[in-house]
């Protein structure tokens, strides 16, 4: 894997430290009028989910670390680990465990496709896409009609997801989600 | 997709706004009595400070000729010290400098620098005329400008004394207030790293910071402070918690300009830097003979920032590097 300066870090870069994989966020060139500079730099362990703030020598390197993103489809739980299988047509599966999948459990439906981020060949973590469209399986009765009050009530997905919903919403219904927010959009006739 | 990098990432109300502090400027000297000077950009000789990185261009006969180093200037300093030698009195420069690898939310590797040299001043009015020019240009109440040495800074900040500390001390620092990770091996570093990331982003309102470590003196007389211990005589105004200026008192002395350049030389090869050759012709004019003066460089692009109060270079700039 290549190396790379303190001046080349920008935002996205994939980058080795301390044995993890991390993506910079943001790089801050810093110097004295006559002294020494350096660069303040803050990276997201992408195993650990975790900010880092680091401070480096301009000119330091680091190793580029082996970072790839794949669409994939959710295959199946088998209890223990969640079944991918990537779309790209070379039907590859890759199995990631809860913890990489924990920023997409609560929307894990089955032929349904994520974004898993790879590194050396296993699952980083697990990406849902924006939007996603689940039927309801738990919820207080329907009030038919009411679609102007603009009272909520929740509402169990299939997923697990529990989202916050307008009253005329029944069990059964397909919604429409915005998986960054858990905010419901809308109805989908189906 | 269309590129879109074409654009300028300057508005135009900042274009203009750089057009009327140029005019400010001319205009603020030409009151003076300043003469304005042009120096060449591209030289022989380059600037040896350890810490700047010049941008080398090539000068040939013709085309595929591999030509000469011609190094873009850091700064104007040796040639306009060269014009104080010759008797040139009072002078300026509003002109571009060029440094390798400083880009960021503050740097842009070729940027408008002011430059400014008085015969005959001392530091402390050399302040007073960057304080005339700052409020003038920010509209700033004619209030005096705080003044603090660099170690009362280190004091308030760490109860230490940034001239005397021990190296273990400083490193302790670092890497309880910077990064566990980061091991310096030079009290200037440490010195460095703890003022770049915990003093000076927290200096909003303008000040002066005077008595450098006589280790961070560059090109400015030492002297003795009032406790006694050997200080640089430089200053630099901080204000938004940017580096807006950088003073000295000048040195003048020939044999400690050329004592100066060894040691930078020295630095330089300890550093695995490629070595520079001393200017010899700035060394020949300060033989000759440098009036007493002190001399002060300010970054035009920051003075722009913190007039439009933007955090970024970019918004000051046509076109930043990135779309050069």
């Amino acid at each position: 894997m290549a190396y790379f300066s303190t001046s080349e870090f920008r935002g996205g870069l994939k980058v080795m430290l301390d044995g993890d994989p991390c993506s910079i966020l943001e790089n801050e060139f810093v110097k004295p009028g006559k002294g020494q500079a350096f660069n303040r730099v803050r990276l997201r362990n992408l195993r650990s989910g975790r900010i880092w703030e680091r401070t480096f020598k301009s000119g330091e390197t680091l190793e580029g670390a082996d970072v790839s993103e794949a669409s994939m489809e959710y295959l199946y739980n088998d209890g223990e680990f969640y079944h991918f299988m990537n779309t790209d047509g070379s039907f590859e599966q890759i199995s990631a465990d809860k913890n990489a999948v924990a920023e997409a459990l609560d929307w894990l439906k089955e032929q349904d496709i994520y974004t898993v981020l790879m590194w050396n060949g296993a699952p980083l973590s697990v990406t849902a896409p924006n939007f996603v469209e689940l039927p309801v399986v738990e919820t207080d009765p329907g009030i038919r009609g009411d679609t102007a009050t603009g009272g909520t009530k929740p509402a169990k997905l299939s997923s697990g997801a529990v989202v916050k919903v307008p009253l005329f919403v029944e069990i059964g219904d397909v919604l429409r989600v915005d998986t960054r927010t858990y905010e419901y959009q809308n109805r989908v006739k189906k | 997709m269309l590129a879109h990098d074409w654009r300028p990432t300057a508005s135009l109300a900042a274009l203009a706004a750089r057009d009327d502090l140029n005019r400010l400027i001319r205009n603020f000297f030409q009151r003076r009595a300043v003469l304005e000077v042009e120096t060449p950009l591209m030289s022989r000789g380059s600037g040896t400070d350890p810490q700047l990185a010049p941008i080398v261009a090539r000068y040939g006969v013709g085309p595929g000729s591999v030509g000469e180093p011609r190094y873009l200037q850091t700064s104007p300093e040796f040639a306009m010290k060269r014009l104080l030698a010759a008797g040139s009195g009072p002078i300026y420069q509003l002109g571009k400098a060029f440094r390798d690898g400083e880009s960021g939310p503050r740097h842009n590797p070729e940027f408008t620098l002011l430059e400014w040299y008085r015969p005959g001043f001392t530091l402390e009015q050399l302040m007073e005329e960057v304080a005339a020019l700052v409020r003038e240009a920010l509209a700033l109440a004619a209030d005096p400008i705080a003044r603090v040495s660099y170690a009362a800074l280190f004091q308030r900040e760490f109860g230490l004394d940034p001239h005397s500390a021990p190296l273990v001390h400083l490193q302790a620092l670092v890497h309880a207030r910077v990064d566990r990770q980061l091991d310096l091996g030079e009290r200037d570093a440490c010195l460095d790293v703890l003022y770049s990331a915990l003093i000076e982003p927290t200096l909003l309102e303008p000040v002066f910071i005077y008595d450098y470590p006589a280790t961070q003196a560059a090109l400015a007389k030492t002297a003795p402070d009032a406790q006694g211990r050997l200080v640089a005589r430089r200053f630099e105004l901080v204000m938004g918690g940017l580096e807006l200026a950088n003073g000295y008192d000048e040195l003048s002395d020939a044999a400690e300009q050329a004592r100066r350049f060894e040691q930078d030389a020295l630095t330089r090869a300890r550093l695995g830097l490629p070595p520079l050759a001393a200017d010899t012709r700035l060394v020949a004019a300060l033989t000759q003979g440098l009036p007493a003066c002190a001399g002060v460089a300010l970054g035009v692009d920051r003075l722009l920032m913190l007039k439009l109060g933007t955090r970024h270079i970019d918004a000051v700039l046509a076109f930043p590097h990135a779309r050069a």
